[in-house]
């Protein structure tokens, strides 16, 4: 065959992949979006569910997932920053940063019903601390780490080694240098990570499942149980029943979510020095 | 980085700044190396924890009962769970075979066809997919994909077809980004140099680029392999749950994943600690891909 034609074929496939891969992705948002939009209502949002169908809005849901979201990011943010500024400033490369390197890869693949499993073995029932907003996002926060880890990594070696100069020359420590410095200017890369790290918790749900329960209440202390929107749309989707709230519940899981992304983006464009 | 790091604090030779001063610094080290540490303990807790409630099904069943056992029905004291890691293995290289293809047209596409205006465009909304909530994926399948499955099969429509497309889906996002990220790391000077010797766009492309960018496309794909075979949420909403073995792209079936979920709820004893068994499975199985990957751009290296 001509190379030519041979050519112009292959590239039409290659055409054709990317457009189905699009058209397919865009077919479910657009699909998730003309069914939810209906649902959707200021009474939708901010009414509890009520009756034996869950008639009513899922506000109990949304605070759950804010409220576990929001605690794993306090609780993860602190310790994947600092690991990062270990990893990319002060370990000197051997067995021990490899060890931890395999460690981050292997907690980033931990399949989430997984978990789901140890969140509830360890911190449900061998600590003792119950089906909580606290159980589900220490689990979660595990989830999270890696992905922050990771992002707040590459951003402190995109920091230009010339600034860390200027500073060690004024007589600045390392600490002061990494603290007043380094995080800085890696700071908006940093909070984009942590932004798509609470992404994934929020769509989260088998890790929750286990950790947080399924009880519909509007948690108050982070010891209190709860129901997430991702457990919410799974029992609506799996029962059969209510669907306009299912579509409702999934439309906005994913507006969350886009928001997240978005301002992520929004974030990085923005504030971006280095 | 740690060329960079003054000497005057690594040794000690200069006392330029006070000893407290190097008592904090050296404070502040451990501290963040004990952050650090917080992955590997993490790790080492899930092995001891999981591993620990799962210890009992060893000791009463035995391995090879649990792993070769035909039969998953609990309440009879059978704890066979060849049919669901069959179930987990159908269910993730179903989703492979159609998912890979696409990934890797897309990002072949993204990175050496496309213009930067279209790619600008189309490269963020992968990503932004690959952030969809597996339920709602799986809820997509329930409600769009099952009833046509059915028809088209005769069935319920609950069943492997149906978790083979919507888990490729899923999974497309995940390999297309990565696959990408090899492409555009091979630099232009090869293209330009196959270019120059006459050869065509596409004789470019599987000839000198994607050879070029193997071990990363490899890596991507073993990482949808990894999501693929811990998916949980979709694969339950969609496989039917039947703990047999596969009968046919239209017949129930089950997997690791999705029957921890089903038994989770009601389960104890001997029940329940074959469940933190398949979780363990799950977790040797997900570490032995990350292994895979490391291994392989070892390779590279």
């Amino acid at each position: 065959m001509d190379k030519r034609v041979a050519n112009n074929i292959a590239v039409a496939v290659l055409w054709v992949a990317a457009s189905i891969t699009v058209a397919v992705l865009g077919a479910i948002i657009v699909y998730v979006f003309v069914n939810g939009v209906r649902a959707l209502s200021p009474a939708f949002i901010f009414t509890w569910p009520h009756g034996v169908h869950a008639e009513g809005g899922i506000w109990p849901t949304i605070v759950s997932t804010l409220y576990v979201t929001v605690l794993s990011m306090l609780i993860c943010t602190p310790v994947a920053v600092l690991a990062a500024v270990y990893l990319a400033e002060y370990a000197h490369q051997g067995r021990v940063v490899s060890t931890i390197r395999f460690a981050a890869d292997s907690l980033a693949s931990v399949p989430s019903i997984v978990m789901g499993l140890f969140g509830f073995a360890l911190f449900v029932e061998a600590m003792g601390i119950g089906l909580s907003m606290l159980s589900a996002s220490l689990a979660l926060s595990l989830l999270m780490l890696p992905i922050v880890m990771r992002a707040t990594e590459e951003a402190i070696r995109s920091v230009p080694r010339y600034i860390r100069w200027g500073s060690y020359g004024m007589g600045a420590t390392k600490w002061q240098t990494v603290s007043k410095v380094v995080l800085p200017a890696a700071a908006p890369r940093v909070i984009t990570g942590i932004v798509l790290a609470t992404g994934r918790a929020v769509g989260e749900t088998a890790v929750v499942f286990y950790t947080m329960g399924q009880a519909i209440w509007l948690p108050i202390s982070p010891l209190e149980s709860g129901r997430p929107m991702t457990v919410h749309l799974y029992l609506l989707a799996v029962e059969g029943i209510n669907l306009p709230a299912a579509y409702g519940t999934a439309l906005l899981l994913m507006l969350m979510i886009l928001g997240f992304n978005l301002g992520a983006r929004w974030i990085l464009k923005r504030y971006r020095k280095v | 980085m740690t060329s960079e790091q003054p000497q005057a604090l690594v040794k000690g030779e200069l006392t330029l700044v006070s000893r407290e001063t190097q008592v904090k610094e050296w404070l502040l080290a451990a501290l963040f190396f004990s952050c650090a540490f917080v992955a590997v303990l993490g790790v080492a807790l899930i092995f001891a924890f999981v591993g620990w409630k799962a210890w009992p099904i060893l000791s009463d069943v035995g391995l090879s009962e649990f792993l070769l056992g035909r039969v998953w029905a609990p309440s009879d004291g059978s704890y066979g769970i060849l049919a669901l890691i069959q179930g987990s293995f159908v269910v993730t290289l179903g989703a492979l075979a159609l998912g890979t293809p696409l990934a890797v047209g897309t990002a072949v596409f993204l990175s050496e066809i496309a213009s930067p205006g279209m790619r600008s465009v189309v490269r963020p909304a992968v990503e932004l997919l690959a952030g969809i909530p597996s339920v709602v994926y799986g809820f997509f399948g329930v409600v769009l994909l099952r009833p046509i499955i059915g028809e088209l099969t005769g069935s319920v429509g609950f069943g492997p077809l149906t978790a083979w497309i919507v888990l490729a889906i899923m999974i497309v996002p995940t390999i297309a980004a990565l696959s990408e990220d090899a492409l555009n790391s091979i630099p232009m000077g090869i293209r330009e140099a196959s270019y120059a010797m006459g050869a065509t766009q596409w004789q470019t492309i599987y000839k000198v680029v994607v050879p070029a960018a193997k071990i990363g496309i490899i890596d991507a794909i073993i990482l949808g392999m990894g999501r693929a075979i811990g998916e949980t949420m979709a694969v339950l909403m969609l496989v039917g749950n039947a703990p047999q073995f596969f009968a046919g792209v239209g017949e129930p079936i089950s997997t690791l994943t999705s029957q921890i979920v089903m038994d989770m709820g009601y389960s104890t004893g001997t029940h329940r600690t074959a469940l933190f068994g398949m979780a363990a499975i799950l977790f040797v199985i997900s570490m032995s891909l990350v292994l895979a990957v490391r291994l392989l751009s070892k390779l590279r290296d």
